[in-house]
């Protein structure tokens, strides 16, 4: 793990980069690397998530922007923005299930080819999808998804990296901590090596690349 | 009273004590409004919390502590909280004892459309699958009609949840089962006929003898 300032961990992300986001309407998303990816104008991102939050909230600042060309995400309804560029073309949406999402990433981070689900069976999710019988029940195959980046926000972090989340801020932070070639991490407070017992870190400081410093 | 409280008032007397129950988004959260105090049970909010308790006053929000809808609550004591993989495993588990969520569309076959208009609205299902799949026990809480039109169809003309049927769906006018395959009227709200109910509604209901009114505090 090394530390980095805010400016270089975004120049590390190319043009066209796939980029996991933690976050739920925003709660949990890391503003200052979406605030530093709006104001470096990338392009063209494929931006893997639960939402896109609301607009100058979250991943809603990157939709503003037009940093995101494609979005695989559950939901988009407290987004009117993207609704809007989806509708004329300008940002592909993939809407996937939220349950759904969670494991195709979670497959990924785990090695696995994918997880079967019961959701989605007979609706307009299974398009394209393989459907297997398993005991005389339906299943669809939904593969494993991962990324290049995953852009964390933990609550703490020790010099090392070790994690720990607040409350709903967690949501889809640690299982995409698993899922990317690259984990950038903004922690709302660093702290000293031995200060999280070890009962209490939820993503071993291995899995995290880069910590963004404090200024 | 209004629709929404007659809804959310009936649905509160399916909850009881210990369950683990899923409010959506509008009339269902509400539904926890109207549980009577004493009676414990276990909210769960899809963005990764297990005792999700009321808004929070003025000026105590925390920005870490917010609803699937990423609006600031409170939790209960004794609350959790986790990732979505886990939230989510709770649903699709068998684990999730009863989920609350709105309709655009409930169909005879008891088939649920709530996420998408085709060319109008398209917001994504969010957990709305994954609930109506999982769930042990599935109730709608809708109106019973939009703009002068049943939505208690024949079939769903809209893209579906899921195929899995629903169990119980309450409107302002009629609490409707669906537990034994054909959609059975089980009561109607206090001011309302069953003669009003099947008029309001495009799918067709089956009458037991002797439908009673809803119990919700009003005379009928």
């Amino acid at each position: 793990m090394k530390t980095i300032a805010l400016e270089q961990a975004v120049e590390l992300i190319p043009d066209g980069a796939s980029v996991m986001v933690g976050g739920f309407m925003g709660v949990g998303t890391p503003e200052r690397l979406m605030d530093e990816l709006a104001r470096q104008g990338k392009r063209d991102l494929t931006v893997i998530a639960n939402d896109t939050a609301a607009p100058g909230r979250g991943i809603g600042k990157l939709i503003s922007a037009d940093v995101v060309g494609r979005a695989i995400v559950s939901h988009i309804g407290l987004n009117p923005e993207t609704q809007k560029k989806m509708i004329a073309g300008e940002i592909n949406v993939d809407l996937v299930p939220q349950g759904t999402l969670i494991e195709r990433i979670r497959s990924a981070g785990f090695g696995l080819g994918g997880v079967l689900t019961p959701t989605g069976v007979g609706t307009v999710a299974e398009e394209g999808k393989r459907q297997m019988e398993v005991d005389g029940k339906a299943y669809l195959l939904e593969t494993a998804l991962d990324a290049d980046f995953a852009l964390v926000e933990a609550f703490l972090s020790d010099y090392y990296g070790n994690l720990v989340y607040a409350l709903t801020s967690r949501n889809f932070n640690p299982v995409i901590a698993m899922a990317a070639k690259t984990v950038i991490v903004d922690a709302a407070h660093i702290v000293p090596v031995g200060m999280i017992s070890p009962d209490h870190v939820v993503t071993p400081a291995v899995l995290v690349d880069y910590l963004i410093a404090h200024e | 009273m209004d629709p929404q409280t007659i809804i959310a008032k009936r649905i509160a007397q399916e909850l009881g004590a210990g369950m683990l129950v899923n409010l959506g988004i509008g009339i269902p959260t509400q539904v926890a409004n109207y549980v009577p105090s004493g009676i414990h049970i276990y909210f769960q909010s899809e963005n990764g919390l297990i005792g999700t308790g009321p808004i929070p006053e003025q000026g105590m929000s925390e920005r870490y502590l917010t609803d699937a809808a990423g609006q600031p609550v409170s939790a209960l004591p004794g609350a959790c909280t986790f990732d979505s993989a886990m939230s989510f495993g709770l649903i699709r588990g068998g684990h999730l004892d009863v989920t609350v969520l709105g309709g655009l569309q409930v169909d005879e076959l008891g088939q649920l459309a709530n996420w998408m208009i085709p060319g109008k609205m398209v917001p994504g299902m969010g957990g709305a699958m994954d609930l109506v799949t999982g769930a042990k026990r599935v109730i709608v809480a809708m109106q019973h009609s939009a703009k002068g039109k049943s939505k208690i169809v024949k079939r769903c003309t809209l893209p579906l949840t899921s195929l899995r049927r629903i169990d119980l769906l309450v409107t302002e006018l009629a609490v409707i089962s669906f537990a034994e395959g054909v959609p059975t009227l089980l009561e109607t709200a206090p001011d309302v006929s069953v003669h009003d109910v099947l008029e309001a509604t495009e799918a067709e209901l089956r009458v037991p003898a002797g439908v009673p009114h809803m119990n919700i505090g009003v005379a009928p």
